[in-house]
């Protein structure tokens, strides 16, 4: 038996055994953001402590920021307070910055895989906790809590358990017009969303390995939604070629070197794991969420369950959810109206997800009464987009097309839900009030089938639209 | 540099919450979240749970006037699951919260806690809904959250609860605070860096 890639990369990266039994890990790469950071700063001055590797953390702004006007000071005085107080800790720290005025800005997790900054084999921390999109790459990411923002800043080391590993493989081929959305939002299904408590998730098989390195981002980046704390995909030559050329990746001798040694780490066919579990890809439908946490979630034919076949705790939440949701158990989940459509976030607003979206837009209208919403992952793929006409063809449709920022996954911006309103989102949580209203209901899906929802003002299938 | 205390003991009235996957949106929504420090966050703790949007009072047991000065949390599977805010344990310990029992606790949520000093353990399913229904019928009944014997006890009740090894021995150590031991190893976070074939960028 060898040892996988977590075991590998846990094992590099360990500096000692902690008094507690905790291992010290170095991280390999910080990233920061607004919201989670302003506190450990400000432990770090009242110490009098200094960030120990600056050069191996970097910072932008994505939690707080619209993503219409952003003109400063910002009209929200909080969101304006917040963006000044990481522009001074960025500065006094020497922390290089992806501010509003460069053109690196966008989603935290969004920019490091497309700057290059995310690299197989490296341990990856930030103070969020969809940071395990970074395993995509090979990486172990673990999204952490403000006072360990502070040790990280101050240590470049945290203190962990290692936890235990599963393998969760996914054989055969995902069908037409099936993502890697309802991959994940199928496995949650299955799991539930504390199967992977006290696990990191190694997603392999065939399905997986078909996967394109942003299709891989939006697998890992929920496994935390399953419980799990990391999420990783094996580096393979689809990883290498992403990284080519990127800029923060290595670049002429040392690429070739570096791929070598990202190859290295795949955890190998005899490699051992504390647990296993199976799903066949080919009978994974385009998915919904219908509650109030991303494990209920069905297949777009299904219909919403009856409190009858539910059991004990299940059945409890499932009755939370429609009392939420003001749904009726054992209605079909196709045809359930939505008012609001947003196409964006760290799972889902990457370039792809947005080509995927503007295939099914292009040459349709946003149904009468639906507000649509594309927001690019950063200004990096807003500019590709632009690139490509898919603003155009998303304006044309009757979307807005905004800046980049997190928006209206969670509402910490002027993109919110109002009342109880029913959003179509790409994003990653369903949780109530998450969308910014206390009575705002969450649909969770992919990309093509919010848009597929936007332009027909109800849930459907968008396997009828390629 | 203060000295750390010790949290070996909570001891305290009780707040029973029953709901499996509590997430940390609902403990704390995220537009609570905008300020730079962690200061004011008690008030918000559940908040939508607590108020309608007109502010009027909903029934929640945080204003349950049977549970008020309660310190011991007791909630069900899966609390805390979600976004890696540590304001969600912050706003319930600055709502007076000093121990939280469970059956299952999302683990960016319990690190959190213990790195906070705040004991988050776990017990069975029975436990902890006998440990629910002991306050519901008593609320003034003391709960004592012992992390040397790890029991609970109040009342006629008395069992045993787990959480982390880590975790128990940084709480009743007082070491909790992890960044002095951290940094107290810094050549060999040196040494290792210096190992790690990126950081030299591959040359």
């Amino acid at each position: 038996m060898s040892r996988n890639l977590f075991d590998m990369v846990w094992d590099m990266h360990k500096v000692a055994t902690l008094s507690t039994g905790q291992d010290q890990l170095f991280i390999g790469l910080h990233l920061v953001h607004e919201v989670t950071s302003p506190q450990a700063f400000a432990m770090l001055a009242e110490r009098g402590l200094k960030v120990l590797y600056p050069g191996r953390t970097f910072a932008t702004v994505d939690h707080i920021v619209p993503t219409d006007d952003r003109s400063r000071p910002f009209s929200d005085p909080l969101a304006e307070e917040m963006l000044g107080a990481i522009e001074r800790n960025v500065r006094a720290h020497g922390i290089e910055f992806f501010g509003l005025d460069s053109g690196n800005q966008g989603i935290v997790h969004i920019i490091g895989p497309e700057l290059g900054l995310t690299q197989p084999g490296m341990t990856i921390a930030c103070g969020d906790s969809h940071t395990a999109t970074h395993g995509a790459f090979g990486s172990i990411a673990f999204g952490i809590g403000t006072s360990q923002v502070r040790d990280v800043l101050a240590t470049q080391t945290m203190a962990l358990d290692r936890p235990k590993v599963r393998l969760v493989r996914l054989d055969g081929k995902l069908g037409t017009g099936v993502t890697a959305k309802d991959l994940i939002l199928r496995i949650m299904a299955e799991l539930g969303v504390d199967g992977g408590l006290g696990y990191a998730y190694e997603y392999g098989g065939a399905a997986i390995a078909a996967l394109s390195m942003e299709e891989r981002m939006t697998v890992c980046n929920m496994s935390v939604e399953g419980g799990a704390r990391a999420g990783y995909i094996n580096p393979d030559d689809t990883t290498v070629e992403y990284l080519r050329g990127l800029p923060y990746a290595p670049s002429g001798e040392g690429f070739e070197k570096a791929a070598a040694f990202w190859k290295s780490l795949a955890s190998g066919p005899g490699s051992s794991y504390d647990d296993e579990v199976g799903i066949d890809a080919s009978s994974i439908e385009p998915m919904v969420t219908w509650g109030i946490n991303p494990g209920q979630g069905i297949g777009i034919s299904g219909r919403l369950p009856r409190l009858e076949d539910l059991e004990g705790a299940e059945r409890d939440l499932a009755a939370k959810a429609y009392e939420h949701m003001k749904f009726t158990p054992g209605d079909p989940v196709k045809g359930r109206k939505v008012d609001v459509a947003f196409i964006g976030s760290c799972t889902n607003g990457r370039i792809s997800d947005l080509r995927a979206a503007a295939a099914v837009a292009k040459g349709r209208k946003v149904a009468r009464g639906v507000r649509a919403l594309v927001v690019p992952g950063s200004k990096r793929v807003a500019a590709q987009a632009r690139a490509e006409g898919l603003d155009l063809i998303f304006l044309e449709a009757g979307f807005e097309f905004r800046e980049a920022g997190c928006s209206m996954c969670l509402a910490m911006n002027p993109d919110k839900l109002l009342g109880d309103e029913v959003s179509a989102s790409s994003s990653n949580r369903n949780f109530i009030g998450r969308q910014g209203s206390p009575t705002g209901r969450t649909l969770l899906m992919s990309p093509a089938m919010v848009a597929a929802a936007a332009v027909s003002g109800e849930v459907v299938d968008v396997r009828d639209f390629v | 540099m203060t000295i750390t205390p010790i949290r070996s003991l909570a001891a305290g009235r009780g707040i029973p919450i029953r709901e499996n996957d509590i997430d940390t949106d609902r403990i704390i929504p995220a537009r609570y979240m905008k300020g730079i420090t962690f200061e004011g966050l008690g008030e918000f703790a559940f908040h939508d749970a607590r108020f309608d949007e007109a502010g009027n009072p909903k029934a929640h047991p945080f204003d349950d006037p049977r549970f008020k000065g309660g310190s011991i949390l007791v909630v069900n599977r899966n609390f805390g699951c979600g976004s890696s805010r540590e304001h969600a344990p912050q706003a319930l310990e600055k709502f007076g919260i000093r121990a939280i029992v469970g059956e299952s606790f999302a683990e960016i949520f319990a690190g959190n806690c213990t790195v906070m000093g705040l004991p988050a353990v776990s017990a069975s399913g029975p436990d902890v809904a006998a440990l629910q229904d002991l306050i519901e019928a008593k609320p003034e009944t003391e709960i004592r959250v012992d992390l040397e014997a790890m029991r609970v006890g109040a009342g006629n009740l008395d069992f045993g609860i787990s959480m982390k090894d880590s975790y128990r021995n940084a709480l009743v150590s007082g070491t909790w605070d992890s960044t002095a031991a951290l940094l107290s190893n810094l050549d060999a976070i040196r040494a290792v860096a210096s190992a790690l074939p990126y950081i030299g960028g591959f040359a």
